[in-house]
């Protein structure tokens, strides 16, 4: 065997060589590119569930798969075998049932919606029984068995392993907003110990419904911007007022440069390094300095060997919430300082909204778009800066740049803060 | 990456179930002469038997009223857990060292407002409006701060927030199969050098509806007279819930080297799969990942806790695993967990692993938790112990602690 590519810390380069994606924009990664980078909203209004009485009706919901009745489990599955498959038929990795590698999938909520808990509740178990008893009662005679499968938390990951023959056990994980992420890091790291040649990174997330929306409202995170769905996410402009609720999947084959290059793969991408920090200020708000966001893009930064002026564009987590797009500024600032006012960085929630748990798989694959085809995606909606987030956004149109290095925020409610670094291939 | 080879030690133990609080707790409850006696509940949830948590409280290890308001039970079980454990490993309020602590949790869901749910569904029966009539009742009846009761990813968070470690937070999900997940990416990581200081631990509150609804759904919850794991095929299997909050400090030798620190045991191992449960499949699968950790010689004990949940046919695939061992001259001594605090789901295979660690740092093994259990060999000290987990749907994980010196 020839020389090993290794990374200046020694350890096994590893790169990316296969992508798919679904978002609010279509399925597949190179319509959703088109659409996104001609700075098209896939923003509408909500028709899958009537929505009287809510302060938000709008979300990026995924509209392609004909899943009747549809639940939060049968769409992210849909959805996440679509990206999947779309990856593992470009990486041209392994055979149709058996991927070479792990399965690492990050998964939204595994719990029952309220179509399951009137069927549970609606039929009669006989006595008086009420609420909970009756709801058990009922499950208890076997009838609702096809609803296991919304509360085991590994579904997805079981049914995607057995679809694509992936090795060992599967992992679920959560991180909330950057589970995505997450999952990239499990991967990377997982190959960089020499456990294993090859990953499937998988994100994916469909929880629109009533309870999604409703909580994610009552904690004040939501856009309110109704009446023009398609100007309601803005990314970093004055008058942002909440995120948009999205569905999406993302996925990523990863692999060691060498098992890549010995099977004669193209390279799309280099994953330089992920980083992470958790945050102890608050449950759905990082600590006002920041330290935890920077120490997580520090840590990238230095996991990746990368300087923060090598940093070409920043695809932002940029969700439209006052507060994320404050932070991450000054987070940004922080780390990048001169660099930042010299560095684009675009938000892609402007255009498919929050994909959620699905959010840095999504992104991952978005930065390695940019790097492969030169083309910064816009932050559409940015008709009125922010002057305290003085930032090269890409406004409303798309650019073209020569782009080595792109850095991939992803931040989420209970402290999680991760990073990635993607660079083009290795000359 | 060059692995760095460095031994896993376990130096801190968190451990809360219906026995009580504390490591010391539970191996003197479990060691006790006479038959243990589980703690059950079978009244409240009937016709479901719990294993309800011994009184806690728990301001001691979260001692703001506004953060235990923020948190649902589970949490608030998984955050006293973390705390014990934290406090044990003797890192609990040393800031630098708990910046660099890693969190590995396993997690399912939070808990539903089982209140609102029943009252919606009572009255959810106006025809043509219903969608207006939950969003309506939804939005006034919700509390805002639920959904972070209710998100996996939040224990962790919480831990973040009340106990300060920080290094970094992830958390696994998928029932026991959670547990063997967190554990085995704290052990790959500290071998390889990715990190020195983690503080893995799942948490469950068996004591509430929706937790009984998600494993009656699967088919899975045991609803018969009281019996322990080993001795409910007759009624058709299932598991009995038990709360719990189980946590350990894991951590590089040389780390806990340097600060001082006594190890109760190491984890040599840590092994998992995932079969499709056709008949069989579980129990080969198993004797594969056995082979993985390389165990010599055979005639001698093994300790073997059991992480069996009393559900079939994993339980009897366990059997089946275990058998196969005493043909391969093992001689196992098999001890089942549940059937002394009932299944814990994301917590099990943590408590597993932390009763493993106490027999091992106390130089001896317990005596049966139930009549099906042989004796064994009574002055049986096996210097190592299998822990066993078959999750009760899916998943097959081993792991082996051995004394550390």
């Amino acid at each position: 065997m020839g020389s090993r590519m290794l990374d200046q810390k020694g350890r096994p380069v590893v790169v990316v060589t296969g992508i798919g994606l679904v978002t609010s924009l279509g399925v597949g990664a190179d319509l959703c590119w088109s659409r996104l980078t001609a700075g098209h909203s896939g923003v509408k209004p909500i028709t899958r569930f009537p929505t009287d009485g809510l302060r938000s009706t709008i979300a990026g919901t995924v509209d392609d798969f004909d899943i009747t009745p549809t639940s939060a489990y049968d769409l992210s599955m849909a959805m996440a075998e679509a990206a999947a498959s779309e990856a593992i038929v470009q990486a041209r990795i392994g055979s149709v049932s058996r991927f070479p590698g792990p399965l690492i999938v990050a998964t939204p909520p595994s719990e029952l919606e309220w179509p399951h808990l009137d069927r549970l509740h609606d039929h009669d178990p006989g006595g008086d029984l009420t609420g909970y008893q009756r709801i058990l009662a009922n499950a208890r005679t076997g009838l609702f068995a096809d609803l296991a499968k919304h509360v085991r938390f590994a579904a997805i990951a079981d049914r995607l392993q057995e679809r694509f023959g992936t090795q060992g056990e599967p992992l679920s994980i959560c991180t909330a907003c950057a589970s995505g992420a997450t999952a990239i890091q499990i991967g990377l790291e997982s190959i960089r110990r020499g456990d294993a040649d090859a990953a499937l990174c998988v994100g994916t997330d469909a929880t629109v419904h009533p309870e999604g929306l409703i909580r994610f409202s009552l904690l004040s995170a939501l856009s309110t911007a109704n009446e023009d769905p398609k100007k309601a996410s803005r990314p970093f402009s004055k008058r942002r007022d909440g995120f948009v609720m999205a569905e999406g999947a993302g996925a990523l084959v990863l692999e060691s440069y060498d098992a890549a290059k010995a099977r004669g793969a193209k390279i799309l991408a280099v994953v330089r390094g992920c980083g992470e920090k958790a945050d102890d200020y608050h449950r759905t708000r990082s600590s006002p300095d920041g330290a935890a966001m920077i120490a997580s893009i520090r840590r990238a930064l230095a996991d990746a060997g990368v300087s923060p002026e090598e940093i070409d564009y920043v695809n932002a987590h940029g969700t439209s919430t006052p507060e994320n797009d404050k932070m991450e500024y000054l987070s940004l600032h922080a780390v990048l300082g001169e660099h930042l006012a010299r560095t684009p960085i675009s938000s892609c929630k402007s255009m498919i909204g929050h994909t959620l748990i699905a959010a840095g798989s999504v992104e991952a694959v978005l930065s390695v778009l940019t790097l492969n085809t030169g083309v910064l995606p816009p932050t559409i909606n940015y008709d009125e800066p922010d002057p305290d987030l003085p930032l090269d956004v890409v406004p409303n149109t798309s650019r073209t740049a020569r782009v080595s290095t792109v850095l991939s925020n992803s931040f989420g409610f209970g402290g999680q803060n991760v990073c990635a670094v993607f660079s083009g291939e290795p000359a | 990456m060059a692995k760095a080879c460095d031994q896993v030690w376990i130096t801190g133990i968190g451990l809360i179930s219906s026995l009580g609080e504390g490591a010391a707790l539970h191996w003197n409850k479990l060691c006790g002469a006479g038959t243990l006696r589980p703690v059950i509940d079978p009244q409240r949830f009937a016709p479901y038997t719990v294993h309800p948590l011994a009184d806690i409280d728990f301001s001691k290890q979260i001692p703001r009223t506004s953060d235990q308001r923020q948190m649902e039970r589970w949490q608030r079980i998984g955050v006293y857990a973390a705390g014990l454990a934290l406090a044990d490993a003797d890192i609990a309020g040393d800031q630098e060292l708990l910046e660099k602590t890693h969190l590995c949790i396993a997690a399912g869901n939070g808990e539903r407002d089982i209140a609102l749910d029943s009252r919606i569904l009572a009255g959810n029966h106006a025809d043509g409006a219903q969608g207006a009539y939950l969003n309506q009742n939804l939005a006034t009846g919700l509390r805002p701060t639920l959904y972070l009761g209710q998100l996996s990813n939040l224990l962790a968070g919480n831990i973040s927030i009340v106990h300060k470690a920080t290094g970094s937070s992830r958390t696994f999900k998928g029932e026991e199969m959670a547990g063997a997940s967190a554990v085995a990416d704290a052990v790959n990581r500290i071998e390889a050098g990715q990190g020195e200081v983690f503080l893995v631990g799942g948490a469950l509150n068996a004591e509430r509806e929706d937790v009984l609804l998600g494993c009656e759904l699967a088919g899975s919850l045991y609803s018969g007279p009281h019996h322990s794991v080993w001795q409910r095929r007759p009624q058709g299997g299932g598991l009995v819930p038990g709360s719990v909050g189980a946590f350990l400090v894991l951590e590089a030798a040389e780390h806990a080297r340097r600060r001082g620190v006594v190890p109760y045991a190491r984890i040599s191992g840590i092994v998992s799969d995932r079969s499709r449960r056709r008949v069989g499949e579980a129990s080969s699968v198993a004797a594969s990942l056995f082979k993985d950790l390389r165990l010599n010689p055979a005639n001698e004990d093994i300790g073997v806790l059991s992480g069996a949940s009393g559900v079939e046919p994993a339980t009897s695939e366990e059997l089946q695993f275990l058998a196969e061992l005493e043909r391969q001259k093992f001689k196992p001594v098999v001890r089942a967990w549940g059937s002394a605090l009932g299944h814990s789901l994301e917590a099990h295979f943590f408590a597993g692993l932390a009763l493993a660690s106490l027999a091992v740092s106390n130089d001896a093994f317990y005596p049966p938790f139930d009549a099906f259990e042989d004796k064994g060999d009574a002055k049986s000290h096996p210097d190592r112990v299998l822990v066993t987990t078959f999750g009760h749907w899916r998943g097959e994980a081993l792991a082996l602690v051995q004394s550390a010196w």
